[in-house]
């Protein structure tokens, strides 16, 4: 690759970026192969150093991140509008706003690493392996949804990825029992574990991150601070809103949800901190949503439109990086066009397979309750009908 | 009367097979207490579970035991005794008392290829952990559409132990074996404890391993040769022709073994029939036994609402209605929090005199 790199200060960007300052690598169509930003500054706790604030951005992953980005965003607004159709019924958590936390997390993950996380999951399913037809098919409740309609917009899951977790807090011990076994199995594998700034409360954090300490556990504790736990303000509800200090002994970094590039460095870093036996590293990740707590919220009673205005103008990630892109010479507009169309021709066919799949058989009532169902006879609603169990398949982590 | 006039008109092969099946059933109980005059030792209860666990232990690398005080304490009730001198502190894990959180970190691991063995020191604590064992363990299989299992075993000591104050002394067997995805294990003797224990840790699923602190000294007889027992499978203790008493647990040798010799001595002929398991329930071998002695009376210590005894007794008149010569009695807890001063626990409790009580009542005789 033979390339220059020049230094380019006077270009206007996105207000997010303004102070960035990107560095281009040209190749021979006229597009950089990469460039280089400053990411905001991280907060350290108990870190001498932290990760790096210049960054450097392949086109290709560029476009990758731009997508998976765009995607996540698509859907969630799909889900959206089948929930208003009454077609999604029960809860809905949706991720619009915070889609750089799973893609910015997901690229510096490696294939064996771990996650988990809480209620909020279309995203993380997606970045996982699980696409558009199998979320939004969970959600409608029919055969091709990913947890064959057992487990709804809460729960969804796929190798590596541990759900998808309705009670507030409890992921966090198992993401330090999945980040044990990792160790206690002899790899170097980490376990993000993700939760809110409403978990962040949970005794059961502190319960994890002091035998996650005390045994050198490779989790990384991820607070996805999107400012309000349902509709509780992170002021209103915690003392110190300083979450990527509150692990106390266990280092924290500050990190801004916004930019996908700060999310995936500071990841980086805290994987290498974990992978190398330090122990587990809090990184905490400010973010924002745009919709209510869920579908019942309009998300307005306790935060002003402006609010959500002003950070859909000033801070939101999709935006922030496509003009990055472009100011950059990542990619060219009517590229990013082609994604969009690409994206949305993907997610409007999701949504009519997800509409029109077919129903998932009544006799997976009776489905993997069970590993070993030493009685297969289960009992159903009256005594009239014996239902029989039903093994669908071999676990993903089972040998 | 329906009961006699059914026998009746019975077919007299059926009945002579019946005998039959009897026969070999006596047969087998008989040469296995002949195998153990043979090859038993007599072992305490903690000595069985150790057994259990470390033999398995020796076997899988990935079997783990985690707690309050399993390691360099030995274990509060000494099960554990030497076993982080032999498997070492990866293996046999001291927690911090957290039973939420290193519930859940059993859970964890478990979801990730290992096989935990969870030890609460008492189950009283493990209410602080529940959530992790319904919500997580019992569940995910199932909410993951088939993606995720979760074979742990939680176990420690049920119910009541000497004057421990009212939140020390209670049993969740039924809260526990309510949860679908859950199985529920009570072993009642040393043998029971090893060979359920062993079974309880190869399953593929979540199980709850209900002891008792005060039997942890019984001492029973144990083979040398290796054994399992299924779960699911209940145990007819001893065979009887008069009625049957269910039970489960330290209720066992604590109060209706007692009870069988008041009652034998009373020329009452009672069926004992341990379900070492109330998740999945041995129904048959109880209807069976119905069948037989057409009365029952269950003996357990939790409170009576919703209990197994309850469950146990929809099943018999819904399976042996015609077959039922008495209604069905319980002895259970009595329905309060149970006290400090030993009297008052001695009021509240089942015990051999109050089971004799009952067994007289469905036989219609005088107390």
């Amino acid at each position: 690759m033979f390339s220059v790199t020049l230094r380019c200060l006077g270009r206007q960007v996105h207000q997010q970026n303004k102070s960035l300052a990107p560095l281009f690598t040209y190749s021979k169509n006229g597009l950089n192969t990469e460039a280089t930003f400053d990411t905001k500054p991280f907060k350290l706790h108990k870190l001498e150093e932290g990760p790096a604030t210049t960054v450097t951005l392949s086109r290709q992953d560029a476009l990758k991140y731009y997508k998976d980005m765009q995607m996540i965003r698509r859907m969630e607004t799909a889900a959206g509008n089948l929930y208003k159709e009454k077609i999604i019924r029960g809860f809905c958590h949706l991720y619009s706003g915070q889609e750089a936390c799973c893609v910015g997390m997901r690229a510096s993950m490696r294939s064996y690493d771990a996650v988990i996380t809480a209620y909020r999951a279309h995203g993380w399913t997606y970045v996982m392996g699980v696409d558009a037809v199998g979320v939004l098919a969970e959600l409608t409740g029919r055969s091709s949804g990913c947890a064959r309609g057992k487990g709804g917009s809460m729960h969804m899951y796929v190798k590596n990825f541990y759900g998808g977790n309705g009670i507030v807090g409890a992921q966090q011990p198992l993401g330090a029992g999945i980040a044990l076994a990792l160790k206690y199995q002899g790899t170097d594998g980490v376990c993000l574990t993700l939760y809110g700034d409403g978990a962040a409360n949970q005794g059961q954090l502190y319960e994890a991150m002091n035998m996650a300490q005390l045994w050198k556990l490779p989790v990384i504790f991820i607070c996805e601070n999107n400012g309000y736990g349902m509709g509780t303000s992170v002021d209103r509800a915690s003392a110190s809103t300083a979450y990527y200090t509150r692990g106390d002994y266990v280092p924290g970094i500050w990190v801004d949800g916004m930019d996908v590039l700060a999310v995936r460095e500071a990841t980086r870093f805290a994987i290498d901190h974990c992978a190398t036996g330090k122990g587990p590293m809090v990184m905490e990740v400010v973010t924002y949503r745009y919709s209510g707590h869920s579908m019942s919220d309009p998300g307005t009673s306790y935060r002003s439109r402006d609010e959500i205005q002003e950070v859909r103008q000033t801070r939101d990630p999709i935006t922030g990086f496509r003009e990055r892109m472009l100011s950059s010479d990542l990619a060219t507009a009517d590229e990013l066009k082609d994604i969009d169309q690409n994206v949305r021709q993907v997610i409007d066919d999701a949504v009519k397979r997800a509409k029109s799949d077919k129903e998932i058989g009544l006799d997976e009532l009776t489905a993997d309750i069970m590993s070993n169902p030493i009685d297969t006879r289960v009992r159903g609603v009256t005594a009239f009908d014996t239902l029989t169990h039903k093994r669908l398949g071999p676990a993903v982590n089972s040998p | 009367m329906r009961v006699f006039c059914q026998r009746l008109v019975s077919p007299l092969l059926s009945y002579l097979i019946m005998l039959e099946e009897y026969a070999s059933v006596v047969n087998s109980i008989l040469y296995r207490q002949f195998l153990l005059r043979r090859l038993a030792t007599k072992i305490q209860f903690r000595e069985a579970l150790r057994e259990a666990l470390s033999e398995e232990m020796r076997k899988n690398e990935k079997i783990f035991l985690m707690g309050e005080e399993v390691a360099e304490y030995n274990g509060a009730y000494k099960v554990s005794q030497g076993m982080l001198d032999e498997f070492g502190a990866k293996r046999v894990i001291d927690t911090p008392i957290a039973e939420l959180g290193f519930a859940g970190i059993g859970v964890g691991a478990a979801m990730n290829g290992l096989n935990p063995v969870i030890e609460f020191m008492t189950f009283n604590f493990s209410l602080v952990a529940i959530d992790q064992v319904i919500n997580a363990a019992a569940k995910v299989l199932s909410m993951s559409g088939g993606h995720f299992s979760c074979p742990i075993v939680f176990r420690g000591p049920t119910g009541n132990a000497g004057q421990l104050g009212a939140q020390h002394s209670q049993n969740f067997e039924n809260w526990y074996a309510n949860c679908p995805g859950l199985k529920v294990v009570i072993p009642s003797t040393p043998y029971e404890a090893k060979g359920l224990l062993k079974q309880a840790i190869n399953d593929p699923d979540p199980v709850i391993f209900m002891e008792s602190e005060v039997m942890y000294g019984d001492k029973g007889e144990v083979p040398e040769e290796e054994y399992y027992i299924p779960l699911g499978k209940a145990n007819v203790v001893k065979e009887g022709s008069d009625v049957t008493i269910v039970t489960f647990g330290k209720m066992l040798t604590r109060v209706v073994m007692p009870a069988v010799e008041l009652l034998n001595a009373e020329g009452i002929n009672a069926e004992v029939i341990d379900l070492r398991t109330v998740r999945p329930i041995d129904y048959a071998t109880v209807i069976q036994s119905v069948k037989k002695t057409n009365r029952m009376v269950f003996v357990e210590e939790a409170w009576p609402l919703g209990s197994i005894a309850t469950e146990v007794a929809f099943k018999v008149q819904k399976d042996a209605f015609d077959f039922l010569d008495a209604p069905v009695l319980r002895v259970t807890c009595a329905d309060v929090p149970l006290p400090y001063a030993p009297t008052l626990i001695a009021e509240a409790l089942p015990n051999a005199d109050k089971v004799v009580k009952a067994v007289k009542s469905v036989l219609y005789k005088e107390a």
